[in-house]
């Protein structure tokens, strides 16, 4: 498995392309993501590409659907299915649907209305909690999705239950649909929130690898909190002028110069 | 028909250690038995809906079949979404049990009354809609449904309700529970049945044969039984839209005269007891009584 620096950049250059070809929204938030997944896929979950529904696996759930671009890329990367395929990405008739698709091989749960990947989440969970199985489920959110009740119901939930082989990843990048978090429903103190909802808390920068491992990777006891991983993240990130501008939430780089430009900057970040 | 449920759960948990019970703080003196008897595979949600609906599809993509249990809309419209998205997209073996459907907490005002949830699940896709008369159908429903798991949606009366008849279930399309000799039908669904049947009774004292239906499976079911009727009157607790009358208007050939008896808009807010809300509907056995009369004058037969 290559460094996941490496992935991070390779993924974004998948996503861009896809985004580019479908005319597709949401690079924004695929790029906030990068990091997180490179960690996840390449040092973190136990899964294996070729026996999908092994029944070992850890399971991740993609809340936040709507970033699906790259975390297609990455199970391409992994060997799930061909990197080939994801120029089919919302082309017509095609299983790669811009909001994450179960249909795809290692896609746990279909996702793109939001706050439904944690209440699921919970489920496999104490599933797993109740036949004493060890592995771990893991669901990545976005900020903006905090503001579903059904989130903080199954935050009181997986609290109350002690469900401590669950870890939710908050995406926090700042920036929901219409504006800043802070603008339209402040989430601020967000690891107060979790904790006061019986969570252990973890603070990180969300692009920094060696704090997202020291996060993710350390076993979790069955019966204790769950773990809450908030990832500080730049929507964007990557590309200059895509950083922190809610216009990336929409979107794509339309034209083939736009797209050589992301690719150009993404390139020069090659470690 | 809810300890009908139940005590058919637990038979149906004994032989099966997949099935897995979920309630959403709802089920006082109804869940306790079963609770006991399978503490590892029962959950008290809490008042929390979305999250019920959620978690059991997350129980039941690791190999449960869950079945979640509260009253009225609180476990269907009050999710609704979880329901659609979760459970039937993702095509997973969960029940979902409302009790007191229809108006059977009529008293307790129109946040309690269920009226509008077959119209909100008959398109839902994979599901299997199950709405039985009487306690006896209920058992056969919760066998019948441990037996097939999947998206599932068990629509119960309350408690109290009369035996309508005894007969083995299909599942496959309503089942008859008269000769079959007459030319026009009452066809019901859930606990009002009863009343179509007293209906039924009462209009052969009066020389109208009327053969009587009861349809307990709502989605997709074979209507072949019910094609060479001339008239159908079909009897709901529940609005008209999306409900059993605009089903058989769909599926059944033109020269089947269809007409209905159900909630009507004007009784939105009322409140009373199941018998008095019926008989403001004409769902009572001499509102049914009535209509078909007068349709049959009408008819000038």
């Amino acid at each position: 498995m290559m460094i996941a620096e490496e992935l991070a950049r390779r993924v974004r250059c998948h996503a861009a392309r896809m985004v580019h070809a479908a005319n597709a929204s949401h690079i924004g938030g695929c790029f906030s993501m990068a990091e997180l997944l490179a960690v996840l896929y390449g040092q973190v979950l136990k899964y294996r590409p070729h026996e999908p529904s092994w029944p070992d696996r850890d399971r991740f759930i993609l809340s936040k659907g709507h970033s699906t671009a790259i975390l297609y890329a990455i199970l391409a990367e992994c060997g799930y299915f061909s990197v080939q395929e994801l120029l089919q990405y919302g082309q017509d008739g095609s299983r790669l649907l811009t909001h994450v698709s179960h249909k795809m091989p290692g896609v746990e749960f279909s996702t793109g209305s939001l706050g439904h990947g944690l209440p699921f989440g919970c489920g496999k969970a104490l599933a797993a909690k109740r036949s004493d199985k060890r592995w771990r489920t893991f669901v990545v959110l976005s900020d903006g999705e905090l503001d579903e009740g059904s989130n903080w119901e199954a935050i009181l939930f997986a609290g109350h239950h002690r469900l401590g082989q669950l870890t939710a990843i908050v995406d926090y990048n700042g920036i929901q649909s219409l504006g800043n978090v802070s603008d339209v429903l402040e989430l601020h103190p967000l690891a107060d929130k979790f904790r006061s909802f019986l969570w252990d808390v973890i603070e990180i920068d969300g692009h920094d690898v060696s704090e997202i491992t020291e996060a993710l990777l350390p076993h979790r006891k069955a019966d204790g909190p769950p773990l809450a991983v908030l990832a500080r993240t730049v929507k964007g990130k990557g590309v200059d002028f895509m950083e922190n501008q809610l216009k990336y939430h929409y979107s794509p780089p339309r034209t083939e110069e736009q797209l050589q430009e992301v690719l150009r900057q993404l390139e020069g970040a090659r470690s | 028909m809810r300890t009908a449920f139940i005590q058919q759960l637990q038979i149906e948990a004994r032989r099966n250690p997949r099935i897995f019970l979920v309630v959403g703080d709802l089920g006082y003196s109804v869940v306790e038995a079963f609770a006991e008897e399978f503490p590892d595979r029962y959950l008290n949600a809490g008042v929390a809906e979305q999250n019920m609906t959620g978690l059991a599809a997350g129980l039941a993509s690791e190999g449960y079949h869950v079945f979640t249990y509260s009253i009225g809309n609180f476990p269907t419209l009050r999710c609704l979404e979880q329901i659609r998205n979760d459970v039937c997209y993702h095509n997973l073996p969960v029940t979902i049990v409302a009790v007191g459907a229809g108006v059977a907490y009529g008293n307790l005002g129109y946040s309690h009354h269920c009226v509008q949830d077959i119209g909100c699940l008959r398109g839902m896709p994979n599901l299997t809609l199950l709405s039985p008369a009487d306690p006896g159908e209920t058992r056969q429903c919760v066998q019948f449904l441990s037996a097939h798991p999947g998206p599932s949606y068990l629509r119960l009366g309350k408690a109290g309700e009369p035996t309508v008849h005894e007969l083995e279930l299909n599942f496959e399309g309503p089942c008859r529970l008269t000769n079959g000799k007459a030319t026009n039908a009452f066809v019901g669904t859930g606990s009002v049945l009863a009343e179509a049947m007293i209906a039924a009774a009462n209009l052969i004292n009066r020389g109208h044969a009327v053969d009587v239906f009861s349809m307990t499976r709502l989605t997709s079911p074979d209507l072949d039984n019910l094609r060479d009727y001339q008239r159908i009157l079909t009897v709901e607790e529940h609005v008209a839209a999306g409900g059993l009358g605009e089903l058989l208007c769909s599926g059944l050939p033109r020269n089947v005269k269809v007409r209905s008896i159900s909630i009507p808009a004007r009784l939105t807010g009322a409140v009373g007891s199941q018998c008095y809300l019926r008989a403001s509907a004409g769902l009572d056995a001499a509102g049914i009584q009535h209509c078909f009369e007068t349709w049959l004058a009408e008819d000038h037969v």
